[in-house]
């Protein structure tokens, strides 16, 4: 008998034809998460199911680095073993359970599955006297058949696995399934966990920062490159792209109406992440506004904000609470970096009044004052710009 | 041309003192304790570095302690007195402008029941001996005060403060702060009535993690780290010998040329605050004249942001502190530059230039001309 780990997903499960490419990707995806922490692994696919086995391996951490796949349901720990006789499975079954729960009360119920046939008995008769044996073991022990606390699942293939414990996958969908996206990533708590939640869906993430030397520091900038890194445990690597933004916002600061300073500067940032998007073959952009937050979070600002993109704006964020993101944030592990207290470059110029309901056509007219430098100031942060790989 | 301004955060070590500790780190790596040849190997260069130090305080040997720098001197010298003296008392008195390493460990004394007296200072961040007086009580059990201040190098008149609490307080513990002041400021604990100082070694181009504390004999001590009993009990641990070799060599050589060197740290010092002067929004916090610290200009510039003109400097080679490290979500403000009544809005603007002995006045020539170009562009864009 062998430790080993049968995974179950949910929603790649319901698509149709494409279910092939869903459930290599989500393979693809558990092989590399596994890549990261010690031990040999293999991971196979009969039907319906993942199972990774393997040696050398720590259980936490394994199923650590599967809590962070997308795609994954649930992740249940088990033990795979031979075929020898019914007295030698259920002497195992339970041995393992006492191994795990030792004399707490339980209550539980037994699922097999039958997948070879001519296994002596069939799922019923196994239910019923595995189930009767893990009465006479455990004295403290009850069936229940509709609210088990354990479902003792059992298949007999050609080798026969069972498990009762299970952890909660980070559901979801398997990234590189839903396409490539584009995110505006700032040293706060919001626009990390807006990348998460879209890259929950399948996607493929890409990132801007913009950067505002001698306003903001090489710290800020760190702590972005670190926040990306701790993305990458669910998104896989982010090519991060890192504007310098500082004449582009001097520009701005020196033309136009200084309460009007963070809308136009936003609509740039649109532009700006827009044309790497483009580059790097991305069909959105991610922000992690959310309405009324601030006040280029307003309905009316958002709509002036959306008008400098063509690419759809996915703002995941944009119906919560700050303590709805701030909890999600604790949970994925960025809080303890968001918070870090370095300046971001939205913040050092801000207005103490700013435009909470501009109007587009007010913004556009403010912005006529910049046509002579801004075609200039884009194309020297484009070429300027740094790009890493963020790991 | 790189300008490494920021010498009361931190030296670069000196040449020879990396090579001795290379030396002790790989050849005679022994540890004091051991009964063997190499154990004495490792003894003789803590007492090579011992002597070093008591000739520079004209002390005995014996009065050092090693530690592993300024934080554990001031915190040994703090809850070692105050816990070996209990029946003296429970008031201990302090100054409104002290290090972190001073500061907190009164709070938590404060927490304790302790009694504590913060003695404010004037505009240029020293106390009146006057209020001094009137905080001594007969409970009094330990002052403590640092003889330069970190942030703006005002000096402390700690010869006159030593004098005044053995007459008032003969009980009482002084405990001096020495740490911006040993190897730029005239210092002899007897002459000044000292009972404790403490030094770090990484502020004199020696190592980090290498320090130590004076400790006048026969003044009651308990330690703070208990164990083998090294450092005659008063503090355990196998002793950092690389670090404490290194800092001997540091120590000889600020002290190869004493008055030379501090005439060397008061040219840079005067020579940028000269070259700034002629530049509107700027004013000066230190004073200038021979009884303020050589090596630490503590400037202010109306409407810019320390932060922004701390990169931007660095953006050209220029390496400075900030005086109170802010931003918009934590607000950090100095206690020394709210001490000397500094406008508020000058509180996030201001920066701390200090200088060693290695620096140039062709360093400070080049920092003037780089302010001089900065301070209009910055000034122009303003926060709101």
């Amino acid at each position: 008998m062998e430790k080993a780990f049968l995974v179950k997903y949910g929603e790649i499960g319901l698509k149709g034809k494409n279910r092939y490419f869903f459930e290599e990707t989500l393979v693809k995806r558990i092989e590399e998460a596994l890549r990261k922490i010690d031990g040999e692994f293999t991971v196979t696919r009969p039907q319906g199911r993942i199972f990774v086995e393997g040696s050398g391996f720590d259980d936490d951490e394994v199923i650590d680095a599967l809590s962070k796949v997308f795609g994954i349901i649930w992740i249940c720990p088990c033990i795979m073993t031979d075929d020898n006789g019914f007295d030698d499975l259920s002497a195992q079954i339970i041995e393992y359970l006492k191994e795990e729960l030792g004399d707490e009360p339980f209550t539980f119920k037994v699922e097999a599955r039958r997948a070879r046939k001519d296994y002596p008995m069939n799922s019923m008769e196994i239910n019923v006297e595995l189930g009767s044996r893990i009465l006479d073991a455990f004295p403290n022990a009850k069936v229940d058949v509709h609210h088990p606390k354990y479902l003792v699942e059992v298949e007999i293939r050609e080798r026969i696995n069972f498990h009762f414990l299970k952890h909660k996958g980070a559901g979801g969908m398997p990234v590189g399934t839903s396409g490539k996206a584009m995110l505006l990533l700032s040293g706060g708590i919001d626009s990390p966990v807006a990348g998460y939640m879209i890259s929950r869906r399948g996607v493929t993430i890409d990132a801007t920062y913009f950067h505002a030397p001698p306003y903001t520091s090489e710290r800020a900038k760190q702590k972005v490159i670190d926040l990306a890194r701790i993305l990458t445990k669910y998104t896989g690597p982010i090519k991060l792209h890192i504007v310098n933004f500082t004449d582009i916002q001097m520009a701005i600061y020196e033309k136009c109406p200084h309460d009007e300073l963070t809308i136009i500067m936003r609509r740039y940032m649109m532009t700006i992440a827009e044309h790497f998007a483009d580059l790097d073959k991305d069909q959105a952009l991610i922000t992690g506004e959310s309405l009324g937050q601030v006040a280029s979070q307003t309905m009316q600002s958002l709509y002036v904000t959306d008008h400098a993109a063509t690419l759809p704006v996915f703002r995941p964020l944009i119906g919560f609470d700050k303590q709805d993101i701030i909890d999600i944030s604790e949970k994925i592990g960025t809080f303890d970096t968001s918070i870090l207290p370095y300046e971001d470059c939205c913040t050092i110029f801000v207005a103490k009044h700013p435009v909470t309901k501009p109007r587009l056509s007010a913004i556009e007219k403010s912005e006529t004052k910049l046509k002579d430098v801004i075609d200039g100031l884009l194309k020297t942060a484009y070429d300027t710009t740094e790009t890493i790989l963020v790991k | 041309m790189e300008c490494y301004f920021d010498n009361s955060a931190t030296t670069r070590c000196s040449e020879k003192a990396a090579d001795k500790m290379r030396q002790v780190l790989l050849t005679d790596y022994g540890n004091p304790s051991s009964l063997h040849g190499k154990g004495m190997t490792a003894e003789n260069y803590l007492k090579e570095t011992r002597e070093i130090i008591a000739k520079t305080l004209k002390c005995e040997p014996k009065e050092i302690i090693f530690t592993s720098g300024g934080s554990e001197g001031n915190n040994l010298a703090i809850f070692g007195s105050v816990r070996a003296n209990r029946r003296v008392g429970k008031h201990i008195i302090t100054t409104a402008v002290e290090h972190a390493a001073v500061y907190m460990p009164f709070k938590e004394l404060e927490k304790e029941g302790y009694d504590v007296t913060f003695l404010p200072t004037d505009e240029r961040g020293v106390i009146s001996l006057d209020d001094l007086e009137n905080a001594l009580r007969d409970d009094t059990v330990l002052v403590a005060m640092m003889h330069v201040n970190n942030e703006i190098g005002s000096v402390m008149p700690v010869a006159r403060a030593g004098e005044l609490i053995h007459k008032k307080c003969p009980n009482a513990v002084f405990f001096v702060d020495a740490i911006q002041s040993y190897g730029k400021v005239p210092l002899i604990p007897k002459k000044m009535n000292i009972d404790l100082l403490s030094v770090s070694g990484h502020k004199i181009h020696g190592p980090k993690g290498s320090g130590f504390l004076y400790k006048k004999d026969k003044v009651k001590l308990d330690p703070i780290i208990f164990g083998g009993g090294q450092e005659q009990g008063y503090r355990s641990g196998t002793e950092n010998v690389p670090a404490i070799a290194g800092l001997g060599v540091a120590v000889a050589e600020m002290f190869s040329d004493f008055e030379g060197h501090r005439a060397h740290l008061f040219e840079l010092k005067r020579g940028l605050a000269e070259r700034l002067s002629d530049i509107d929004a700027i004013s000066i916090n230190s004073g200038l004249d021979d009884n303020s610290a050589p090596q630490i200009l503590s400037v202010s510039v109306d409407g810019v942001r320390a932060e922004v003109l701390l990169h931007a400097l660095e953006d050209r080679g220029i390496y400075v502190s900030a005086g109170s490290a802010c931003s918009s979500n934590r607000p950090a403000i100095s206690r020394t530059l709210k001490s000397i009544h500094l406008k508020d809005s000058l509180l996030e603007s201001t920066v701390r230039f200090s200088f060693s002995i290695y620096n140039t006045m062709e360093q400070v020539e080049y920092a003037s001309d780089v302010m001089h170009e900065l301070i209009p562009v910055l000034l122009k864009y303003r926060r709101f």
